[in-house]
């Protein structure tokens, strides 16, 4: 910009106009009271909050528009609390916006860089402390101090170590094995393959002894779908097709994506759909992913039935189930 | 001297003798601090953050953080004799029977929606207006540090009550950390005792919530404030007000009643809305079991876009030497947010090293005028939106009768489409304002009466705007683009000439501007 373009100019401050309750003493009268009834109105809620608290019981309940059914209980404690509370606030501000000095000031900035003899005089002593010390010097305890405040770090790793125990195979295996039985969640009772009709599914989980108690940690793991479609529908390869039985096929619930339970089965399309991402698997076809972020089928488990004609295991999962990790081999 | 002052005065002595405090007192209370709506927002989050403390202590006088297993015997009839965790039942504990416990608890998440409301708006104020340049760098980053610990803060929070939503909030987390190259199943089985769920997690995760975080949360804050407080509110550009001075209200007493009744109001409102909107109503979830879910599973609005981002990933999956790499829970739910994150704390270092601007400011920008910038945040804000959206495409399929298939697609491609096209109207936009600005100092204001000549030419009045109002639309300075020189002055060609290159081309960009009007052409004018 060259020098005789002119800028426009700052014309200052602007002068302070006075608000009504500075010259009118009737309207600072006024304010006055508007203050004390609002600080009033905040008092009337501390007493509702007291009232509900005490004398609502906690089954009543009254319909608000919108909100439906409320409890009174709950509600006017509520409300009486919000009352209390926000009048005292607008008590404030309105006090301050009619009656508290409202005249803009200027102050001024100061530099917030030390001046350059005060940071001479820093670097000076920190170099001539640090000389007396011998920072720059003595290189063996400089090492050694690295060498021990390094390895003192370490020490929190080690106590962390307690935490929990290595995975193992604890990823890999399920309770799954050859011949257990299939139960149905919630009850426990094995089922036959005419328990489910063509289009139903089921949610199973691998049969306990009596005396054994089924953890989350378990049905996280063990958890299966069972569904039922026409044998003719289905389009697998020789072997997956030797591991249902009857139409009825089993997956892992537990989805290949991040570990959310596959629920929602779309009977007309035959699709199980993950409500936690849309990933979307084509029971007919191996649960295979037609749509969204799940990268691998649900791992199918071999069925069949036993001697007295209830649905089993024919053996483990092949895969692990659930969501990847890094030392999953496929 | 009355009693009262007689009294005051001693104990005020006391003090002072001990402390010296009437000396900072003194030059404090008369503190000045500019007024403007939009510096109300981080006084917003500050408030719920305390509204928090006071709610969460509260909880904790009820809540067991354990996820031991017991038979339900309260008062909620549809979940009577479940087993469930203590976890839960001391949540529904808390909901029924514990008076005000109801409204504590939604007082305790209604302000934690707000407090990560009022950060985020807080941060998009900072930004429009540049109040992060030199020299507030720092808080910048303390602010950044907020953000990202309040995102965790909450998530960890909503865990807690181990109802089956948050369970499986916890499972796809385990998932994410699962998913880490090499140490991921170690980090994971550290973190959760075990295999998932497993009983340790609720009870570590209640100790990182109400202690290690919130103790994190007020040294932050405090140096936040400190810094506020040391280097001055900054203020925005009018009559009076300069790069060296501070124009506004002294703390006392206007300022501090302001202030402090604010705080009123903040705790009021999120009362209110704990007195009658319902939120989390966890005795209709059910207690966590890993075999059921949900449909329609949402997170808090603030881990929506993670959740978006994670729901609209291709499905890649690498396998390698035996080893499996996600690449669809890697990119959506570490790497982008990370990259996101980084560049967003790097920011205000970027910005100055696209305009070499290494001065002082306390004064603000009007977001039209620095076009790139607004650009660019209207830019990450489109993307943050469509990722949000996509978080909520199961909720928007089913109520607007779309297939979820659809939904996935238009937010896949708009999350690469929409962003650059977002950058590029609000540039326009952003040079339009200037225009008219410039229009507005230059010709005055329309003043909608029409004039009709002598020789029968309409015309209308326009009213020259005040010197005030001409001020405001014309203090911003207009920086001229970088001069880098490819050679330096003997000819030889500089170091580093691909990263100059890239600096010339975006300061050029950045300094893309309508000239603003000056005396000079005002003067001009008139002389018409």
């Amino acid at each position: 910009m060259s020098n005789e373009i002119e800028a426009i100019k700052d014309p200052g401050l602007p002068a302070h106009v006075h608000r009504k309750t500075d010259t009118d003493p009737i309207a600072e009268k006024r304010a006055e009271r508007q203050v004390a009834i609002l600080f009033l109105i905040s008092a009337l809620g501390t007493l509702l909050f007291i009232y509900s608290y005490y004398f609502i019981a906690d089954d009543v309940f009254i319909f608000l528009p919108v909100m439906g059914s409320s409890n009174a209980h709950q509600l006017f404690l509520g409300l009486g609390l919000a009352i209390a509370l926000f009048f005292i606030g607008a008590a404030a501000i309105h006090w301050a916006k009619t009656l508290m000095p409202d005249e803009e000031v200027i102050a001024m900035r100061h530099t917030l860089r030390s001046e350059d003899e005060d940071r001479d005089a820093f670097v000076a002593t920190v170099k001539e402390r640090a000389g007396a010390a011998g920072l720059g010097r003595r290189s063996l305890i400089k090492r050694t101090m690295g060498l021990s405040l390094g390895l003192i770090g370490l020490s929190p790793l080690v106590l962390l170590r307690d935490l929990g125990p290595l995975p193992k195979d604890d990823l890999t295996k399920t309770s799954w094995t050859a011949g257990t039985r299939l139960v149905t969640d919630p009850g426990d009772r094995p089922i036959r393959p005419e328990d489910l009709e063509v289009g139903a599914v089921a949610q199973v989980l691998p049969e306990i002894r009596p005396d054994q108690k089924r953890t989350l940690n378990d049905i996280g793991k063990d958890a299966v779908l069972l569904i039922r479609i026409r044998p003719e529908e289905f389009q697998l390869s020789a072997e997956r097709l030797s591991w249902t039985h009857e139409g009825i096929i089993a997956f892992s619930k537990i989805c290949s994506h991040m570990g959310c339970a596959v629920a929602l089965y779309e009977q007309s399309t035959k699709h199980l759909l993950c409500p936690c991402h849309q990933s979307t698997f084509d029971v007919p076809r191996a649960a295979k992913v037609i749509f969204g972020p799940a990268a691998r089928p649900l791992p199918q488990l071999a069925i069949t039935v036993d001697s007295e004609g209830y649905l089993v295991a024919q053996k483990p999962f092949t895969e692990p189930v659930g969501p990847s990790f890094w030392e999953r081999s496929s | 001297m009355t009693a009262r002052e007689r009294i005051a005065g001693t104990v005020a002595n006391y003090v002072d003798e001990r402390t010296g405090a009437a000396k900072w007192a003194k030059k404090n209370l008369t503190k000045v601090f500019p007024d403007h709506w939009s510096f109300l927002l981080g006084e917003v989050a500050l408030y719920s953050f305390i509204i928090l403390l006071l709610s969460g202590t509260f909880l904790t006088f009820w809540f067991d953080p354990s996820q031991r297993e017991v038979l339900y015997e309260g008062g909620y009839e549809p979940l009577e004799g479940l087993h469930m965790s203590a976890a839960y039942a001391s949540t529904l504990h808390i909901s029924f029977e514990v008076r005000g416990g109801l409204l504590m608890r939604q007082i305790h998440h209604w302000a934690a929606l707000i407090f990560m409301a009022a950060i985020v708006v807080h941060l998009l104020r900072v930004y429009f207006t540049g109040a992060f340049r030199k020299p507030r760098e720092f808080n910048w980053i303390i602010g950044v540090g907020l953000l990202t610990l309040g995102i965790v803060e909450g998530f960890l929070g909503y865990s807690l009550p181990d109802d089956l939503l948050s369970g499986t909030g916890i499972r796809i987390a385990e998932a994410i950390i699962q998913a880490l190259p090499v140490v991921g199943t170690y980090i994971a089985f550290f973190a959760f005792g075990g295999a998932f769920p497993g009983e340790a997690f609720i009870p570590r995760i209640y100790t990182v919530h109400v202690l290690l975080l919130p103790g994190i949360f007020l040294a932050l804050i405090t140096a936040h404030l400190m810094l506020v407080w040391y280097q001055k509110h900054t203020q925005w550009p009018g009559p009076g007000r300069t790069e060296k001075n501070v124009v506004g209200y002294p703390l006392m007493p206007a300022y501090m009643a302001k202030a402090g009744g604010f705080f009123f109001i903040v705790f009021g409102v999120t009362a209110f809305l704990g007195a009658v909107a319902s939120i989390n109503p966890i005795w209709l979830y059910g207690p966590y079991n890993p075999g059921q879910i949900s449909a329609g599973s949402q997170p808090d609005w603030y881990m929506g876009w993670l959740d978006g981002l994670v729901r609209m990933a291709p499905p890649l999956e690498s396998h390698l030497f035996g080893h499996t790499i996600s690449w669809n829970i890697l990119i959506p739910g570490l790497i982008i947010p990370g990259i996101l994150f980084t560049g967003m704390a790097l920011y205000p270092f970027i910005e100055s090293w696209i305009t070499g601007d290494k001065r002082e400011h306390h004064l603000l920008d009007r977001p039209r005028n620095v076009p790139n910038r607004t650009a660019l945040g209207a830019m990450s804000l489109t993307f943050m939106l469509v990722a949000l959206i996509n978080g909520g495409n199961d909720i928007i399929a089913t109520n607007f009768h779309l297939a979820i298939n659809q939904v996935m697609w238009f937010s896949r491609i708009s999350i690469i489409l929409l962003p650059p096209i977002a950058f590029v109207v609000t540039k326009r936009i952003c040079l339009s304002l200037q225009r008219a600005d410039r229009e507005l100092v230059l010709h005055g204001r329309e003043t909608g009466r029409l004039l009709m000549l002598p020789h029968g030419e309409f015309v209308e009045v326009h009213e020259p705007i005040s010197p005030e109002l001409a001020w405001k639309l014309t203090a911003h300075e207009q920086a001229p683009a970088l001069a880098l020189e490819d050679f330096d002055a003997r000819g030889v060609r500089r170091r580093g000439g691909f990263k100059n290159k890239i600096r010339k081309r975006i300061s050029r960009a950045n300094a893309e501007v309508i000239a603003k009007p000056t005396a000079s052409d005002l003067k001009e004018i008139e002389h018409h």
